[in-house]
């Protein structure tokens, strides 16, 4: 999972074909031909729609461009996000970024003890 | 029970290496307050009245004895608050005044350490643990595979069962090993940590309903159909709270190889349309009441998307459910009943008696009995267990049950596999220890919740109420007498301690900052005794604390007067109740106000006169 610092962050300075996703949008009315990036976005930290958009565009809709996930994302979250289909995200502006990075490597469910089965690997434990 | 592999170890050991770089980080300020909260709920840390609380997670109420010593020792060692913290909470509380009871005597509130506290959702939890203590509390519950993980925060919560699951004589399928492969798929589920709510589910197997199940978000009944294929009878959208309702019914039937796939459709469609801009109307079951039929659309198109375009890789394999069930064969037995030394019983001891009926079930196996410890006596609050109590119970799972106990909803304990030959040895063991008061399901088998003595979300208290009719109710003629009868106590309107579903509800209320409390009746959690779920109705205005107690003596009073012998049998409160309507129960009951309020008012005329 791609992390980019908020200070460096601008949504559309990319270049990619961009579109922001308003966390209570169906993604599957949203027309993807020519997408590269879909930004979608968590208001609060407790606010989990975004997670159920992302799983539908990555694994319902097999959206390969990149889903990025901006707001209140800190980083004890980002293990969830990238199971749920993020590829990149822009941790909030107070999280230090090489820590966060710690923090998603060892992450239990992510590396240890994923049970279920999710949008980047799509079998539970039991079926492996 | 279910079996640990070295996925699942390694995997508990992980979560508390991880809480404890994450309390770290906290201390050292890296993470502020605000950051910390979501990962310690996380993991069943909560910071109440006076101190933090920690909740363990039971998974369906299984316990073993090895697990019970590491209860016991975190009771002993971390559930010890400092003096100058005990001391203050206990004046504070002494504030709030005795309840006075009719023989003179009163209720005092009265704050304890060293003890565990068995929850209505079958977890465990401790009141007095220093949160700097609390990484090291994990490491212990992890070495015996325990953890706190989803007992907090609107995720999918621990889930529960029947007390009797896999051993009940009318059970149709065992429903732990669905249980045990529920809580693996729901564990860290990456997609559902942050729901609208919290969200519960409850299982059972049996054609008794033991688990409230029209009660939880989920509630699920193995049945098997007409071809005696095994499946799910799905309810969604029961609860408690400001807003009670009884779940409705989404599958008549599902076939159990599908029930991960359907629950991942409920609680997708829950987590994008549920509504987030109220707590007070977040739960799945507003959802449920407010869209109809359009929700069980949704979670049906759902559904179909997962089989058809996710490939439903959720399925339940064969090769699944055997690996799982293989963990919940039954224990050789043999061993223990040889090691047994027989202690006959004088034939005709009424307490033996009494226990036999009222604490002792019918097994599967007819050769062993279900035997419930009684944690609901005078002086400790209604699920309490102290630290030497919770070794007590280890070594009584030992001798008599196969190493195995099992938290209940009611907040006892349970033994699974006791042989009918050790009763009577048991019964003297247990009664030493304080576990045999023959009162399961009869009125001092009350439901608590800790209420305003340690919970911060209380409006008032339920422990002194709880003991003051403890007291009042002590002699086993008249408990019997008054036969079984469902009494549940909340503190607040959050309903932990589910005075909806009691026949006798109680609910503490504030108002203008005093204590006060509501009496419900007819409550019903669809248990064969209480009949279809239903939610108690309101008797009139709330009643002081002092005049709780004898509006219970005055509602039982009325039962007495009004029951009639059934086929022989005394009709039981319940049934009185449902037969001759609440009326007379309620007149009973404000009778007392009156009566304490004519009391009162002679009291200051007295007082006047006196000036």
């Amino acid at each position: 999972m791609k992390l980019i610092a908020a200070k460096d962050y601008s949504a559309g300075a990319t270049g990619l074909n961009v579109i922001e996703l308003a966390n209570d949008a169906d993604p599957r009315a949203l027309s993807l031909a020519g997408i590269e990036c879909i930004v979608l976005n968590f208001p609060k930290f407790t606010d989990g729609r975004a997670f159920s958009q992302a799983f539908l565009l990555s694994r319902r809709l097999g959206f390969k461009g990149e889903i990025r996930a901006t707001g209140d994302v800190l980083a004890d979250q980002l293990a969830q996000m990238e199971r749920s289909g993020f590829t990149s995200a822009v941790p909030r502006a107070d999280q230090d970024l090489a820590a966060a990075q710690r923090v998603l490597g060892s992450y239990p469910g992510f590396r240890v003890g994923r049970y279920q089965g999710d949008a980047v690997q799509v079998n539970p434990h039991f079926a492996n | 029970m279910y079996q640990y592999t070295e996925f699942d170890r390694q995997f508990v050991k992980a979560r508390a290496s991880q809480y404890r770089d994450q309390l770290k980080r906290w201390q050292s300020g890296q993470l502020s307050e605000d950051d910390f909260r979501p990962l310690r709920l996380q993991n069943g840390w909560y910071v109440q009245r006076y101190a933090p609380m920690l909740r363990v997670a039971v998974p369906y109420g299984e316990l073993s004895s090895a697990q019970l010593r590491v209860l016991a020792q975190i009771a002993r060692e971390f559930d010890q608050p400092n003096a100058a913290l005990f001391e203050s909470a206990q004046a504070s509380q002494d504030q709030l005044g005795a309840i006075p009871l009719k023989n003179g005597q009163s209720v005092h509130s009265k704050l304890s350490s060293g003890y565990a506290h068995f929850t209505t959702r079958t977890n465990v939890q401790y009141n007095w643990i220093p949160l700097d203590k609390s990484a090291d509390v994990m490491d212990l519950l992890a070495s015996v595979n325990m953890h706190g993980i989803q007992t907090s925060g609107n995720c999918i919560r621990n889930i529960t069962s029947d007390e009797r699951a896999g051993i009940a004589v009318d059970e149709i399928a065992d429903p732990r090993p669905f249980a045990e492969i529920m809580r693996q798929w729901s564990t860290l589920h990456p997609e559902f940590a942050f729901l609208p709510r919290k969200f519960k589910i409850a299982i059972t197997g049996a054609r008794e309903d033991r688990a409230a199940t029209a009660w939880h978000d989920v509630g699920l009944h193995l049945i098997k159909n007409a071809d005696d294929q095994l499946g799910f009878k799905v309810m969604v959208g029961g609860g408690m709270g400001r807003t009670p309702i009884i779940a409705s019914t989404l599958r008549e039937f599902l076939p159990w190889q599908q029930i991960l796939n359907y629950l991942e459709a409920i609680v997708r469609s829950y987590n994008r349309f549920g509504r987030r801009d109220n707590m007070y109307k977040a739960r799945i079951k507003i959802l449920v009441k407010a869209e109809g039929q359009a929700f069980i659309d949704q979670v049906e198109a759902e559904f179909k998307d997962i089989l058809e375009l996710d490939g439903a890789p959720h399925t339940i394999t064969q090769a699944e459910l055997d690996r799982v069930s293989s963990s919940f064969v039954a224990p050789d037995t043999g061993k223990q009943r040889s090691a047994s030394a027989q202690q006959p019983v004088a034939s005709g001891d009424l307490e033996f008696s009494r226990w036999l009926q009222q604490n002792v079930a019918a097994h599967k196996n007819s050769e062993l009995r279900i035997v419930t410890l009684s944690f609901k006596r005078l002086g400790q609050a209604p699920g309490d267990a102290t630290a030497d109590q919770l070794d007590l119970a280890a070594k009584l799972a030992d001798q008599f049950s196969a190493g195995e106990a099992r938290v209940t909803h009611d907040q006892n304990l349970v033994l699974p596999w006791v042989h009918f030959e050790q009763l009577s040895e048991l019964w003297q063991v247990a009664r030493k220890a304080g576990f045999a008061r023959p009162n399961i399901r009869l009125l001092t088998d009350m439901i608590a919740c800790p209420g305003g003595d340690l919970c911060s979300l209380a409006n008032a208290r339920s422990l002194p109420i709880a003991q003051a009719i403890m007291a009042r109710y002590q002699d086993l003629d008249e408990l019997h007498d008054l036969g079984e009868i469902d009494l549940h106590i909340s503190g607040c309107i959050n309903s932990c301690g589910h005075h909806h579903s009691g026949h006798i509800g109680i609910l503490g209320v504030d108002k203008d900052g005093k204590e006060w409390y509501q009496i419900t009746l007819g409550g019903s959690d669809g248990s064969t005794l209480s009949g279809t779920p239903a939610t108690g109705k309101v008797v009139g205005p709330s009643f002081s604390a002092a005049e709780v107690p004898e509006v219970i003596e005055a509602v039982l009073d009325t039962y007495r007067a009004e029951r009639l012998a059934v086929n022989g049998k005394q009709e039981t409160f319940i049934a009185t109740l449902r037969r001759v309507g609440a009326e007379p129960f309620k007149a009973a009951a404000n009778a007392v106000r009156l009566a304490k309020a004519t009391t009162i008012k002679a009291e200051a005329r007295l007082a006047e006169q006196a000036a």
